[in-house]
């Protein structure tokens, strides 16, 4: 047989069940990506099967190929534009007439060979429900196949078959299509000469396809037909349009409404021929289940319960393997350290590339951690019933139920917060998630309050640690109002959601979804931070010469000499204190030496530059260096300080050194709003860039971040002068 | 009586439904259309959305989107 590679697209609901096929059919050799210009998953595999290479593709689950949504619109170009040899579409057996839908449209398509899969039809057949295959195959002219996807049973088959459809070539049309009342069927007559005429084949879609998606006003159609045939677009969208007028006038409906009633119609007429429904009524476990779960009082504690154990989980059991890493990269960095030689090579080595990319490595088992989370969430059918408890509130933001979680997790870290915002379908949904979301404060924001606050708070640090908190989620919610009326504006994504029955989840989808999702961080992030924590490196590296107002090694000379003598006249039981007192002056002086050198680095002198921006907020130009070392990380900020301030190695020493440097409790609580609300980290921002796809949209997030953060904190700043705190 | 008036537990028959655009649009697509029979199973512990059954499937629908479908009870 000649080596020939085929296409085949998997298409179906959600909860279809699809997945699980794809995942047999490809097992390990699947790759993710995204889908270009957009954030919706794609999943490709590609394998060797009957002598064809074949390249399995997962289109998004949908219900429709209407185009609102960008899984719609995604499915719905990638089989007109790419042409699959095959769509096999995915059917979940005990929900047939729904899914019929679906399939309608696809063949209303008419540009790829159709293949139905009845998946989980044991389930239907436990639930009473008996399909006629061959009858349905007979009718709608479109091969058919029985499979059970968690238990690999017909899936062979299913690709054989999809296989031999693709081996045929192309056929003749389809026999039996929806038939449309007499004023549509008569629209589409005069409509498709025209369009025949003037369009035919040159856009490669069936014409009576492209008579249907015109007289529905269908938006994607038209602009195509626009920037294809410019010369022809005003004649066919003329007509099109006076059809449509028409259709109205007559049906007193719009088209669009009329047809899908009359597809649902088709469907009922198939059903009717092809589906047995025995009265024997089943207790419905899965209807059980959600007595519980969704119960008017459980609901919520339950709810709240698994989602402090996946916090839990996230940060808890996280917190070891992430030692072992922070140990691991402390390990390699000694190593090299003591193998190479001194010099800028070695320095850019560890201080940057080491250092930097070890502080965002190190939340790779957090991630996996999470997503594993997520992954039996999605699986099993929960995450749609906490979208279902939690809608009611979200929706006052603006936002679908399924925000909440990545919201959540926003506390702990934002990295995998902004990542976990991937559940939302809508985009609009998911990008205004993704943008409120740092303002949840994550933990590593945590240790710069508790040095700020101890210090200038000490008796009140409790309170105002929580007022910042709150501070946080008020900014998320007064954001996310803002953003939903006026960049994000646009119809709420209707909250027509399904909420499947609970299903075991497979251990291989968990581990699967997991690991596929922790590639993305790890790849992606990599380049990002690297480069990140290159040009931080080189900031606060540079210039080499720094012209230090006294010579460092002359007096560290001295304090050695000093001591030498010293310690030969002392006695031996003064010597320990006396070895003390030497590392200490050292430090002291070593301490000096790099807060010099970074107040004269290229870092220095960009704080020095900006300083007059952080003066308004009460913040030195020290703060302002350390806090723009936060935009790389936020752990870095009390170090930075600590340097900066010249504080000696004990915990209580910066804080004292805090206090004589002119920071007032108003500036230290400017400073905390500040931290609080501008960019959490680098990892994030690569994060929302990728999440996005959009660097308009990543560009916006850190200037709106840090333009509110200014704001608050000047408003905080000067405000609290006003009234009389100083 | 709108969808939205039903109390939990009840059946009743789609007679007409109203709104615009995508909304209503996704709402006849997931198959609620005239003539369909829809079962309240229950609404969530906020009062908002509303579970409903489908031919033969759960669905959730925000009261406020509830409200555009006009409905029949079946007793």
């Amino acid at each position: 047989m000649e080596q020939a590679s085929f296409t085949i697209a998997l298409a179906g609901n959600p909860n279809s069940g699809k997945t699980t096929i794809f995942n047999m059919i490809t097992g390990t050799r699947q790759k993710v990506g995204n889908w270009p210009g957009v954030t919706v998953e794609k999943k490709e595999g590609r394998i060797k099967k009957f002598g064809h290479d074949l390249n399995i593709i997962d289109l998004p689950g949908t219900y429709s190929l209407t185009p609102f949504s960008i899984e719609e619109i995604v499915a719905r170009d990638f089989i007109l534009e790419e042409k699959p040899d095959v769509v096999i579409d995915i059917i979940d057996a005990s929900n047939l007439e729904r899914s019929l839908y679906l399939a309608t449209q696809l063949r209303e398509l008419d540009c790829s060979k159709v293949l139905f899969a009845l998946n989980m039809h044991d389930l239907a057949r436990a639930r009473g429900v008996k399909i006629d295959a061959e009858k349905l195959s007979e009718l709608l002219d479109v091969p058919v196949v029985f499979t059970v996807g968690n238990k690999n049973e017909g899936v062979e088959a299913l690709l054989k078959t999809a296989v031999e459809l693709a081996e045929k070539g192309r056929t003749t049309k389809l026999k039996r299509r929806v038939k449309y009342n007499q004023d549509v069927e008569l629209a589409i007559q005069d409509l498709s000469a025209l369009i025949g005429a003037q369009v035919g084949s040159q856009l490669g879609y069936d014409l009576r396809w492209m008579t249907i998606k015109l007289l529905e006003d269908d938006n994607i159609l038209k602009k195509r037909i626009v920037e294809k045939l410019p010369e022809k677009a005003q004649a066919v969208l003329e007509a099109a349009h006076a059809q449509r007028e028409n259709l109205v006038r007559r049906l007193n409906e719009e088209p669009e409404i009329i047809m899908t009633d009359e597809r649902y119609g088709f469907i009922a007429g198939i059903i009717k021929e092809v589906l047995t429904t025995s009265r024997r009524q089943r207790v419905d476990i899965s209807r059980n289940i959600d007595m519980v779960l969704t119960n008017r009082f459980l609901g919520f504690p339950i709810f709240i319960l698994l989602i402090w154990a996946m916090f839990q989980l996230t940060f808890t059991m996280g917190a070891y393997p992430m030692e072992w890493i922070e140990q691991g990269v402390a390990g390699l960095s000694a190593g090299l350290a003591a193998l190479m030689p001194d010099g800028i090579v070695k320095e850019l080595l560890l201080d940057g590339i080491v250092a930097g990319v070890g502080s965002v490595i190190v939340f790779l088992p957090n991630i996996l951690i999470l997503f594993f989370c997520i992954a039996l969430f999605e699986d099993t059918g929960y995450m749609a019933r906490a979208a279902f408890l939690m809608d009611r509130i979200m929706h006052l933001i603006g936002l679908h139920g399924k925000s909440f979680i990545p919201m959540l997790m926003g506390f702990g870290c934002n990295v995998p917060a902004v990542m976990a915002a991937r559940t939302l379908e809508s985009e609009k949904d998911r990008i205004l998630t993704i943008l409120i979301t740092p303002f949840m404060s994550c933990s590593a924001r945590l240790p710069i309050y508790i040095v700020l606050a101890g210090t200038f708070f000490s008796n009140k640090a409790g309170s105002v640690l929580f007022a910042i908190y709150l501070t946080g989620i008020v900014m998320a919610i007064l954001s996310g109002r803002l953003l939903r009326s006026t960049l994000l504006k646009g119809a709420d994504a209707p909250f027509v959601m399904e909420l499947p029955p609970y299903r075991m989840p497979m251990a291989r989808s968990l581990i699967i979804h997991m690991w596929d999702r922790s590639k993305l961080f790890l790849r992606k992030m990599g380049g990002v931070i690297l480069i990140g924590s290159i040009l931080i490196w080189v900031l606060s590296a540079f210039p080499r010469e720094v012209a230090y107002s006294r010579n460092y090694a002359e007096v560290k000379q001295q304090i050695e000499t000093e001591f030498t003598n010293r310690l030969e006249t002392a006695a031996a039981v003064n010597r320990p204190a006396l070895e003390q007192e030497k590392a200490g002056r050292l430090a002291h002086l070593e301490k000096h030496r790099q807060m010099e050198k970074s107040e004269k680095s290229w870092m220095g002198m960009i704080g020095k530059v900006i300083a007059p921006v952080f003066a308004p907020l009460g913040i030195d130009w020290r703060g302002g260096i350390a806090l723009l070392s936060g935009f790389v990380a936020k752990e870095i900020v009390v170090s930075t300080m600590g340097v900066l301030y010249a504080a000696e190695n004990e915990a209580d020493a910066l804080q004292t050194a805090l206090a004589a440097s002119g920071m007032t409790p108003l500036s230290a609580l400017a400073m905390m709003f500040f931290v609080l609300l501008y960019v959490p980290c680098l990892a994030t921002i690569a994060s929302i860039r990728r999440e996005t796809a959009s660097l308009k949209w990543t560009v916006f997030s850190v200037v709106y971040s840090t333009l509110v953060a200014w704001l608050a904190a000047f408003t905080v700043y000067q405000g609290g002068r006003l009234l009389g705190f100083a | 009586m709108k969808l939205s008036e039903l109390k939990q537990a009840q059946t009743a028959l789609v007679v007409r439904i109203g709104g615009n655009g995508a909304l209503r649009r996704r709402i006849l697509e997931m198959g609620i259309i005239k003539g369909t029979k829809i079962y309240v199973e229950k609404y969530a512990p906020l009062k908002d959305p509303v579970e409903l059954i489908v031919k033969g499937y759960h669905v959730s629908l925000r009261v406020e989107e509830a409200a555009q479908i006009i409905v029949e009870l079946m007793e």
